[in-house]
């Protein structure tokens, strides 16, 4: 008798994409907030972001990106000119 | 739009965000500044390590090179063995790159790790160094240092801290360096000699580890920098036999110019049960350390 259950190919192979633990902003207790206003581009934040969850815009401003930033708060820490405040979600 | 620090460390991304790691996770940041110094030419071994989870859950992976995940004790075994085979191809301008915890390379690794330099195969060992096997609960392992806590040292580890980058150099390797995640120029810049080199190549970073060491998310970058600036942990490079202190190491040879010891231990909660006492043996350790250094330089 023939199967009635079909066989995919499963190969324990990973392939590259965002969010591979998921929308992990959803972690975060404190929301850094990049005061432009203050900001004098020099996007040490960016460089240490551990989640690469900081992207730099066309105009080198840097923009954290809410849906995966784990709210760890270095970029607020490391800033030079205290342009980054963390806030309460 | 061009930015100076573009032209050192590019703005791609290699790593790509929403990764299992703890949040202000250094092995995280490590594994992305190494991709944007290598490039996409680059293969990466991970033994069982905290890094295992972070480059990603299946099915997918948070970073866009291919990776291998191997056991514990095999992962010098594998690069090299991938090394060996991508140069039977014909591709001998890939970089092979070993991302091993301390665990993995002062402990489980460490005979791989031994016969992988002794052979001199192509491939750039990293390890990151967090002092304890933080994936499986913090249990101390050969780099834990003098008096840390972890869950198997509850009062503090009594041996000192095995020193892994001098062991690597004695097997006259073309080159050993270490980098702190403060400095991450200096890193980067590191990755980028060793891959420019053949042979084996082994780099230490240092990984200040929030839950494992005991301190809060925020200060990853602040405690790695305190690590160099007490003199701690020292910035150096062996290339081709020749020691060189690199980056802010350079101005500390002069022990004034050190910050104490104290200063770094009492950032971290797995030094808090420490006395004056301990500290000040704790501060004759580095001090020791680089009266060492001091000799070498002098020749």
């Amino acid at each position: 008798m023939e199967s009635k259950i079909k066989f995919d190919l499963i190969t324990p192979i990973s392939y590259p994409g965002e969010g591979s633990a998921g929308a992990t902003g959803s972690w975060r207790v404190f929301k850094p907030i990049i005061d432009r206003e203050k900001c004098r581009k020099c996007l040490l934040c960016w460089l240490y972001c551990p989640e690469a969850a900081i992207r730099v815009s066309e105009e080198n401003y840097p923009e954290i990106i809410y849906e995966y930033c784990k709210g760890c708060g270095i970029c607020a820490n490391e800033c030079p000119v205290k342009a980054i405040s963390m806030v309460e979600e | 739009m061009s930015h100076p620090l573009f032209k050192v460390i590019p703005k791609e991304e290699y790593f790509l965000p929403g990764t299992p790691a703890c949040p202000g996770c250094p092995a995280a940041l490590g594994l992305r500044l190494l991709l944007k110094a290598l490039g996409p030419k680059t293969v990466i071994v991970i033994p069982a390590c905290c890094s295992s989870i972070i480059q990603g859950a299946y099915p997918r992976s948070a970073i866009k090179v291919p990776l291998i995940n191997i056991a514990f004790a095999a992962s010098a075994a594998t690069a090299s063995g991938i090394a060996e085979a991508l140069e039977l191809k014909g591709i001998g301008d890939a970089n092979v790159v070993v991302w091993a915890g301390d665990g993995g390379t002062a402990d489980i690794g460490l005979q791989g790790l031994s016969g992988a330099a002794e052979r001199g195969h192509n491939i750039i060992y990293v390890c990151y160094d967090n002092e304890a096997y933080m994936n499986t609960g913090i249990q101390r392992s050969g780099a834990t240092p003098y008096m840390a806590w972890t869950t198997t040292t509850p009062t503090g580890k009594r041996e000192i801290k095995k020193d892994i980058p001098l062991i690597v150099a004695m097997h006259r390797v073309p080159y050993v360096a270490t980098a702190a995640l403060a400095y991450p120029q200096d890193y980067v810049m590191k990755l980028r000699k060793a891959a420019a080199k053949k042979g084996f190549k082994y780099i230490h970073l240092l990984a200040p580890c929030p839950p494992g060491w005991r301190f809060d998310s925020s200060k990853t970058i602040e405690i790695s920098r305190l690590a160099v600036e007490t003199g701690t942990w020292v910035l150096y490079e062996i290339e081709d036999g020749k020691f060189r202190l690199t980056g802010p190491s350079k101005g500390l040879i002069d022990k004034s110019k050190r910050k104490p010891v104290a200063e770094y231990l009492r950032t971290q909660g797995r030094f808090s049960h420490l006395s004056d006492e301990d500290m000040a043996k704790i501060q004759k350790i580095v001090d020791e350390n680089w009266e060492w250094i001091k000799r070498w330089l002098e020749g």
